[in-house]
């Protein structure tokens, strides 16, 4: 959490953690007669009841197809999608909703923006710019691009605290840089990128910014005004929602002059064979009947959030992230892997020369769900001279107790790689 | 520590992943082979020196977890000066071993190598047990292709 969400949150109401864990169902259950121990939120959060029911309600009173119908369960499921992508629009302060484009998850959102606005803008010999800590899915769409247009793919470093060295970013930023892609929140290292003046970096320059949120937006209020951002791109299933949804972010007179991407239904104005228009936004690049169910899920995610309060979850998570990063540091040889000034709610670490994985299965055998191996982030991995990391990663409804079991299961851990 | 566990990390396996055996490319090595486990990015090669039909000397390199290593170390020192006929037979138990536990396969027969028999009860690990195996075999093979478990 950055110093700034935490002083807006000196005052906000407390968040009353066994309370909101009863909103969610799979965690009241026992794993290998151990009560469960959830902490790769990162990889995938948790579903409160509200979100599996508002999925339900759909299929059972709603189902119908949406844009097309003249019944009226057409028009309640239209309605149903279309207020989720104002609550979308809401959440992340777009100017409007046809900057909202619908998409499966953050990997989509990227591939999309790769594959046209990428496709119609970067020649031979021009520029895209990554950082070294970026998820797999913002790496090779880039480089599919790069292959295919003869451009370059540069990369710009972080230190070995897990943070970008914003001078030499500037550095790299060039009069062929097409397009800077780089996460909020890096999901190996928890980092918290300070994005607002990266963009304002990199427009000082003429290059659009593209915003991989999928870590940050379930931990922080996202403005998309504020951040002046070209793109931002986030997943449903990580901000308490279904899988199969995402959110593609775009600013208005980009996404207008992109060349769609898919092409079917609703996306079209009129079709013959000789030639298709388009439709409008966003519905131009949301070809094919979309996951409404999904969409109507992320709502009632986004509703479920914002009625905790992100004050609420910032403090806590803050307070949770901070017990946890001294709890681990007092084990002995145990090697926290980033160690940014800024963070969110992730913990990467090794324990001594134990693989990871054999730290994820005993942890497992205690109840205890962490993530391991390389988190998608190999050439990150690479960097930081480790093969793989143990991570675990916090939501709102962790508590201290998951904290206290982790530290006991790698006492475990130690006590059988003794 | 629960009965699964104990099986898993047996002192033998915890041993061999602290201390591999024939952690090296032998002197006149003519069969490689790579192997590697995309999930978790485990990376393994394994050096023959075939003489005939014969195993002369094997070792390996790599990185990976206790599992994966010591699976691979105890290979190394069960396969030495066998013949490809009797790899390939021990090469089937050990796999049915992995994956189906140890109701299928005599352990006593299995010497040293026994000692996996706790990993078929954790199907997220088997790949990490078979990992060097299936190596083994493709650098007997002599197709020398690069193994991936997935």
């Amino acid at each position: 959490m950055t110093a700034l969400a935490q002083r807006s949150v000196a005052g906000a109401p407390g968040l009353d953690v066994e309370k909101v864990r009863k909103d969610f169902p799979i965690l009241a259950q026992e794993i290998r007669g151990k009560p469960l121990v959830y902490l790769d939120s990162a990889a995938t959060s948790q579903k409160p009841r509200a979100v599996i029911d508002a999925v339900v309600r759909y299929y059972l009173q709603d189902n119908a197809n949406v844009h097309r119908g003249v019944h009226l369960l057409s028009e309640r499921a239209t309605k149903a999608y279309e207020d989720a992508r104002e609550k979308v629009r809401q959440f992340i302060n777009a100017a409007g909703a046809e900057e909202i484009v619908f998409v499966r998850g953050t990997t989509e959102a990227i591939n999309l923006v790769a594959q046209t606005h990428g496709r119609a803008r970067v020649r031979a010999g021009d520029e895209v710019l990554i950082t070294e800590m970026e998820h797999h899915s913002d790496i090779v769409p880039w480089q599919l691009l790069c292959q295919e247009k003869g451009a370059v793919l540069r990369v710009a470093p972080i230190d070995d605290h897990g943070q970008l060295v914003l001078e030499e970013l500037e550095r790299m930023l060039g009069p062929r840089t097409r397009l800077l892609a780089l996460a909020h929140v890096s999901n190996t290292l928890g980092t918290v990128n300070p994005v607002r003046r990266i963009v304002e970096i990199a427009h000082r320059q003429g290059v659009p910014v593209l915003l991989d949120g999928a870590q940050a937006a379930p931990h922080f209020p996202i403005d998309v005004r504020a951040l002046d951002c070209d793109f931002y791109a986030f997943s449903g299933h990580k901000l308490f929602g279904p899988t199969g949804i995402g959110v593609l972010y775009g600013k208005s007179e980009l996404l207008e002059e992109m060349p769609p991407w898919q092409g079917g239904g609703d996306m079209i104005s009129s079709v013959t064979f000789e030639k298709t228009t388009w439709n409008k936004l966003p519905h131009k690049f949301e070809a094919g009947t979309p996951d409404i169910a999904g969409a109507i899920g992320l709502g009632a995610a986004i509703d479920y959030v914002s009625a905790l309060g992100f004050a609420a979850v910032a403090a806590h998570e803050h307070d949770l992230l901070s017990y946890a990063t001294e709890a681990l540091r007092d084990l002995p040889g145990l090697r926290l892997i980033g160690t940014a000034k800024e963070k969110a709610s992730v913990l990467s670490f090794v324990v001594g020369d134990v693989h990871p994985h054999d730290v994820g299965t005993i942890l497992d055998q205690e109840g205890i769900a962490i993530r391991t191996g390389h988190h998608c982030t190999q050439p990150l991995m690479r960097r930081l001279g480790v093969p793989a990391t143990a991570r675990a990663s916090l939501a709102f409804y962790n508590r201290r107790e998951d904290v206290d079991a982790l530290v006991a299961g790698l006492h475990k851990v130690q006590e059988i790689f003794r | 520590m629960n009965p699964e566990l104990r099986d898993l990390y047996q002192e033998v396996v915890i041993d061999h992943s602290r201390k591999p055996r024939n952690f090296r490319k032998p002197e006149g090595a003519n069969r490689s082979a790579e192997g590697m486990n995309p999930l978790c990015g485990d990376e393994i090669k394994v050096h023959l020196k075939l003489a005939g039909d014969v195993i002369e000397e094997i070792g390996f390199e790599g990185a990976g977890c206790a599992i994966s290593k010591a699976s691979a170390s105890l290979m190394t020192t069960a396969l030495k000066s066998k013949t490809k006929a009797e790899a390939e037979a021990l090469f089937q138990r050990v796999h049915s071993m992995l994956t189906s536990g140890q109701g299928n396969v005599r352990l006593e027969e299995l010497g040293k190598l026994a000692a996996l028999s706790g990993v078929w009860e954790f199907p997220a690990r088997v790949k990490c047990a078979s990992l060097a195996w299936h190596t083994m075999r493709s650098a007997l093979d002599g197709a020398g292709t690069r193994v991936s478990t997935e």
